[in-house]
């Protein structure tokens, strides 16, 4: 960001008059009207693959009729229906709290895209704790769950807002101790030098790095991941068959809307940063082949939707876990792996 | 270092825009047909029994205590991490000690029961013996 800033600085003259920290916060700002449509689009877009991704896997055809080539616009549609829906705010309820709720999940979701790499350039702030910061703002969601639970004032809610609490203080310790692999072989929190350091070809990716290590601590992030964005098969804060929808029951219209929105968007944000920690992020994986410009950018879409699709295919393949499983799972078998992964790694180094 | 972190501030702020518009333009275009019954609180369709703030067994309390020791350590970790490649066998060594300390609490409350959300519980024999002698006393009372 800092270079961009001073290469368009130096070569336009009228900007140069400005003092720096103002144009440098006039593209943060451009940076964030962008990032934030991209993630408003990638939530639609994830809205109509995981549809068309479960209708094919269940060997159905999923929406086909609106906007005619394959029901490409049935999300459009439905984000018109939502925006006109009434807004019902249960008269029990906390009606302050319950319209901050939505606010937390977006903007906590969205500020979380501030740090990651679409580029060698393209990063908004380039934070020297980049993972540390992920970690902590992506944990800001749940607070904005447990809040939408509570002000409710619906005991489904509140019991998936417990479950989410639940969730969150299980998972986070595996996902963080997975990260802590990536961390030891770089040496650095910096989500830009990590993806620096894994630059040029496939075979330099993280995940094959101190094998199997490395691979145990992907697939241990990919697990608690799955479970941070309360994704099946471990989706019980919202599981609909059970506790109807868990912490949205009371939800409708926009506000509903943007629970959904943060949920896919967050869905693509783990994607991405499993893929710049442990696949190589913006880098390619041919080498030298196609590594400029545009290129990056696709590398990474490529990458954390090749993510999302596993995600969606776990859940069309896995039954929802009961929470007594979900606490073994994280407790008793990704804690101790995460650990023996680190100390595999912290062995491997020194010899 | 504080000018990255204004980045952040910038997207926090637009986060709360994009949803702030939205909900405004939603507002303005939206159908609106009020009804008492849609102001109540859903309950599988039946009229709310009481309200949903309610005292309630959380279940992970101990988990919850066991999870704040775990994320403080692993906040060490981090820093540890990061230098880990130059400070080499010395850092290790002093690292796995400690990691080996809170281990061993994990196994200690693996062992006692702690991690489980159903916690096997002794029922004290008195209430036991009522429950079980209960459909006796009955019997003696129809006879």
């Amino acid at each position: 960001m800092r270079e961009l800033v001073s290469s368009v600085t130096s070569s336009q003259s009228f900007l140069s008059n400005l003092p720096e920290f103002v144009i440098a916060l006039i593209f943060i700002a451009i940076a964030a009207v962008i990032l934030t449509t991209v993630a408003a689009v990638l939530a639609l877009i994830g809205v109509y693959l995981e549809r068309k991704v479960s209708a094919h896997m269940q060997d159905r055809l999923g929406p086909m009729y609106v906007g005619g080539w394959h029901g490409w616009a049935q999300t459009l549609a439905d984000a018109v229906k939502l925006l006109i829906k009434e807004d019902i705010v249960p008269r029990a309820a906390d009606k302050k709290l319950h319209l901050l709720a939505p606010f937390l999940v977006f903007a906590a979701t969205l500020a979380a895209f501030a740090v990651l790499p679409f580029g060698r350039q393209l990063i908004v702030s380039d934070l020297n704790v980049g993972v540390l910061y992920v970690i902590a703002i992506s944990s800001l969601v749940v607070v904005g769950i447990i809040l939408a639970g509570w002000a409710s004032n619906n005991k489904w809610s509140l019991l998936g807002a417990m479950r989410s609490a639940a969730q969150i203080v299980s998972f986070e310790i595996p996902a963080s101790l997975a990260v802590l692999v990536v961390i030891m072989a770089v040496g650095s929190m910096n989500l830009g030098e990590i993806v620096l350091y894994q630059e040029g070809g496939i075979h330099k990716w993280l995940v094959w790095k101190f094998f199997p290590f490395n691979l145990i601590a992907f697939l241990i992030f990919f697990v608690a991941s799955l479970a941070e964005v309360n994704r099946a098969p471990f989706d019980i804060p919202e599981a609909e068959s059970e506790i109807i929808a868990g912490f949205h029951t009371e939800y409708s219209g926009m506000k509903f809307a943007m629970f959904f929105l943060a949920e896919y968007a967050n869905m693509f944000l783990v994607g991405a940063v499993g893929a710049t920690l442990f696949l190589g992020g913006w880098s390619s994986p041919f080498g030298d082949f196609m590594n400029s410009g545009p290129f990056q950018v696709f590398w990474l879409f490529a990458k954390a939707f090749a993510l999302i699709f596993v995600q969606m295919w776990l859940r069309w393949t896995l039954p929802r876990v009961r929470v007594d499983q979900l606490m073994y799972t994280s407790w008793k078998v990704l804690t101790p792996f995460a650990f023996l992964a680190m100390v595999g790694v912290g062995i491997y180094m020194i010899i | 270092m504080l000018f990255d972190f204004a980045g952040v501030l910038v997207f926090l702020i637009f986060g709360c825009l994009f949803v702030g518009i939205n909900l405004l333009l939603s507002r303005l275009i939206q159908t609106r047909n009020p009804h008492p019954g849609k102001l109540s609180t859903y309950e599988c369709g039946e009229i709310p029994i009481g309200t949903g703030w309610i005292q309630f067994n959380i279940r992970f309390y101990v988990i919850a205590l066991v999870f704040l020791i775990f994320d403080v350590e692993v906040v060490f970790l981090f820093p540890w991490a990061v230098v880990f490649k130059e400070l080499g066998t010395f850092a290790f060594v002093e690292m796995m000690i400690f990691v080996f300390m809170l281990l061993v609490g994990l196994a200690y409350v693996w062992a006692k029961g702690d991690l489980e959300w159903d916690k096997p519980r002794e029922v004290p024999a008195p209430e036991l013996a009522s429950v079980v002698d209960q459909p006796k006393l009955t019997e003696e009372m129809a006879s």
